[in-house]
Formats: C-alpha cells, structure tokens, sequence
C-alpha cells in the first residue's frame, strides 16, 4: 500500500474492531475470538497468497484492533485473500482467521469499498443469473458435443432470473451495489 | 442407481462443456444417476458474492437449496466453490434456527421455504464414500498402467473442515486413492496442496500466475504426465494458466495436460477418446492418450 504523503496522522476509529464483531457475531457465533490473536504469525507463514503478494493477514487483525479503520477498509490488499482457509484451520488461538475477513469484506462493501470486479460479477449476476454466463462461441461447442444449446439452468428458465432479483432486492444488496457500481463506472469514464 | 440433482453452476456449462459431457457421459456408468432442474442458478459464486454481502450470499443458496427439497433429491456438484456455497449454507441452515428464520423471511418473498431435508455432495465425495475404491477397481476394463498424475484437490473441497468435513484438510487421500484405482499412479509433489489463487485473478492477475507457475514447477519437475482434478476454476487457472505464462515476465513454456477426473474414469472404464471432448482441451491431451493406448 502507497500511504499518501498528506496523511501523516493516522486517523483511529477505536470503535472498528467492536463494529466489526457486532456486524460478524450475528454470522459466525465465534467471531469475537479474533481479540486473542497473539500476532504469532502462523497465519501468514503458510498463507499461499502472501508467498507472492503483500497480503499479511495478521497485520490486518493488528490494524483492526488498533482501529485503523480506513486502512484495514481502503486498500487492494484486503482483496487479496484467495480464502483458501489454510490459517483458519491452524490457527494456535483457534480464531476463524478467514471468517473474519470476509466479514471485513462484508463492511468494506456496506461502506463503499468494494473493488470494481467484484461489483462487475454482481452485475452478471443479476443479469443472466450466472456469475459467469454463457457466451455465443460456447453455444456452439455445446452443439457440437451434442449438448443442448443452453444449459439447463437458469439460462433456460427466466423465471429464476426474476426470483434471484427479487431476494437481492430484499435483502438490499441490490440497492448497496448499485450505488457503488454507479460511482465505479463513472469513475472509469 | 442412485438419484441426484446435478448442480452445474456457472463455469462448466458456460466456459468448459467438455467436463459437463464427460460428467454426463461418465458418472452414470458409475450408478449415478443424474437429474436436471432447469431453475438451477448461480450457486452462487463464494468469493464475489459471499464477500460482498453474506446475508443476500446465503438466501441466493437456499433458493437452490429448497429447489432440491421440492424434488426430494439430494444435490450433486461438480465445482469446489458451489460445494463450498451449498454445503456450508445447507449446513449452517440446519443446525441455526436464527439462520433458518431470517432467509425463510426473504424466501417468503418468493414463495419458498427452506426445510432442510437434503443433502449437498461433492462427486468426489459420491465416488469415494458412496461407490468406493473397490468398485471402481472392480469396473476398469483399461488400466492407466505408467501414467503418472499430479492430483490437484482444490481448496474448498476440503476446507474449512469443521464444516465441510470430506476429507483430511492437509493430507487428503480420496483423490489419489480414486486415481491408483484406475491402475495410475498418484505422485507426490512438493507444493500440492498450494491453492489455484482463483480468488484474487479480479485484484492480483501478476501475482496469481505466479501462484500458477510455482505449482506448475513443481509438478514438471516430477515428470508427471498430466495433473487431474474436480473443480473447474483450478482447471482453468492451470490450463489458461500455461498459455498465459508464456508471455513476459514469465517465460515459462508448460506443456501438463490437466484432465478433469470423471474423464480419466471414463478412459479407463473402456470408452473411446473420440467419445470425450478432449478436442477442447486447450492444452493437448495427446501425449496421455497415445500411453493409455
């Protein structure tokens, strides 16, 4: 992460971690266990992506509980997890290591964060009913093996379409996303 | 002949038909049963959608769930992240009443109820807990003498093991237990369990070819003939991956085939190449078919 020059006082929200914990507990009943983390670095010695990228997964918890919430909630690495849950399973302190990250990730969306990748899946989604949705060339290798045309799935049967639109609207992840998604493609422009 | 409710999910009727072919054209020579639900969707996907928002993630894969329940058949995956999606849904639904409440409210909606009468399986777990070693063994009529394959689990096949609970989550042995039934060889490799690094391809793509290639590495520097696994987003790292890693910085020139397991199945359960869709590998698969042959 590049710290912007102007920003030599570090802002520290020592409400984060509780906000966090508050929003996780009502998801993984656990959660609260990431107050014990000890920083022995188990985790980051055997996460896959850290061999490559700068992803540090305890730094992260160190920053949260310090309340560096901007920090924790404005950056690529918090993206960086392939949540391969190889740090959750060893963890010493027993701590849902890759459980609490996704619910970081969970907040860094409610509040703005989200990467534009993510965004673009989710508007796939409530597209065509598929994260990854079929395309002209595929059809036609699905003919030549002797497959239907479109796969029996929700591709042919809208209908589905129209339920799984309706329980993102519910749950209001819609209304969320496409507030951010609005602001990514502007952006681009 | 058991039924189940085959889950196709995104990639592999979209992106790779070649393993829903072999999926279709194999598992029922192995009394499997499969059954189309045309409602099926999106699982939906673990990491985009999960990280975005858990609570529309879990009533999304109940949708899926009830589906399943208003057939009265227990669901098949051919995918790691639908089995990661279906499975700890289905679980955390039925054993958390609160859980339970909150999606059956957003489900009413729709005018579904979820129930939690079936359950989610991997074809990994239908192979080696429901048909076994033995019988595999039992129906081969051409055995893959001197191939020597690379087994690739995949990450959310095995973990997190609390929930999930197929295998051991470091030391895994179903896979390469299934691949010695077929008469190969399951080498060991440094580096097997690395993950694919689907999950960071939208943020990191430098990063998670360089992921790819210290896999890749290792499984050349054993000599392995192919690399098998079941889940179609690790097969498209490690194919696409090898194209991809032709270019700079890498420079890297792999030439693994990587078969998707229900195809080797299919070889040695007699069918002829010709009768797969080995012509959409995207890298060859000559070499393997020409010393089975």
């Amino acid at each position: 992460m590049v710290l912007d020059k102007e920003k030599v006082v570090r802002v520290r929200d020592t409400k984060f971690l509780d906000d966090v914990i508050e929003i996780g507990e009502k998801i993984f009943p656990e959660i609260d266990k990431v107050r014990t983390c000890i920083q022995c670095g188990t985790c980051v010695g055997g996460c896959p992506s850290g061999r490559r990228t700068a992803w540090r997964i305890k730094t992260l918890f160190q920053k949260a509980m310090i309340g560096l919430k901007e920090e924790v909630l404005d950056t690529d690495d918090l993206w960086c997890c392939t949540t391969c849950y190889t740090c959750q399973e060893r963890c010493p302190r027993g701590i849902s290591t890759t459980d609490t990250v996704r619910v970081i990730r969970n907040v860094a969306f409610r509040e703005g964060y989200a990467k534009k990748n993510h965004l673009f899946v989710c508007s796939l989604l409530f597209k065509f009913g598929h994260a990854v949705p079929i395309n002209e060339p595929v059809k036609e290798l699905r003919k030549k093996l002797g497959l239907s045309e479109l796969p029996p799935t929700v591709h042919s049967y809208p209908e589905g379409l129209k339920e799984v639109n309706a329980i993102c609207e519910k749950t209001g992840f819609k209304e969320i996303w496409e507030k951010q998604w609005k602001k990514a493609q502007e952006a681009q422009k | 002949m058991a039924d189940y409710a085959l889950f196709l999910g995104c990639n592999i009727p979209n992106r790779l038909p070649h393993l829903e072919l072999a999926a279709r054209k194999v598992l029922p020579k192995m009394d499997i049963n499969l059954i189309d639900i045309p409602e099926f969707g999106c699982c939906p996907e673990p990491i985009g959608i999960q990280e975005l928002s858990r609570d529309a993630w879990m009533a999304m894969a109940a949708i899926n769930l009830c589906l399943a329940e208003e057939k009265g058949l227990d669901i098949i995956t051919l995918c790691n992240g639908c089995f990661e999606t279906l499975r700890t849904v289905n679980t955390e639904l039925k054993n958390d009443g609160h859980h339970k409440e909150k999606v059956n409210k957003v489900l009413s909606k729709i005018g579904k109820e979820y129930k939690g009468t079936q359950n989610v399986k991997h074809v990994l777990e239908v192979l080696y807990n429901d048909i076994g070693v033995e019988k595999i063994k039992a129906n081969v009529q051409k055995e893959l003498k001197g191939i020597k394959i690379a087994v690739h689990y995949g990450c959310h096949v095995l973990r997190p093991s609390a929930i999930l609970k197929t295998d051991d989550p470091f030391q895994p042995k179903s896979l390469d237990e299934l691949v010695n039934a077929l008469g190969a060889e399951s080498i060991p490799y440094l580096r097997k369990m690395l993950c694919c690094g689907t999950g960071i391809e939208g943020i990191d793509k430098e990063n998670q070819l360089w992921m790819v290639h210290d896999k890749l590495v290792q499984v050349e520097r054993m000599k392995a003939d192919c690399m098998t696994m079941l889940c179609p987003l690790c097969y498209i790292q490690y194919e696409m991956g090898q194209l991809q890693l032709k270019k700079e910085p890498y420079k890297a020139q792999f030439k693994v085939p990587i078969m998707y397991y229900p195809e080797l199945l299919g070889l040695a359960l007699g069918m002829d190449p010709s009768e797969l869709g080995f012509k959409l590998h995207r890298v060859k698969v000559d070499p393997v078919l020409q010393k089975i042959q």
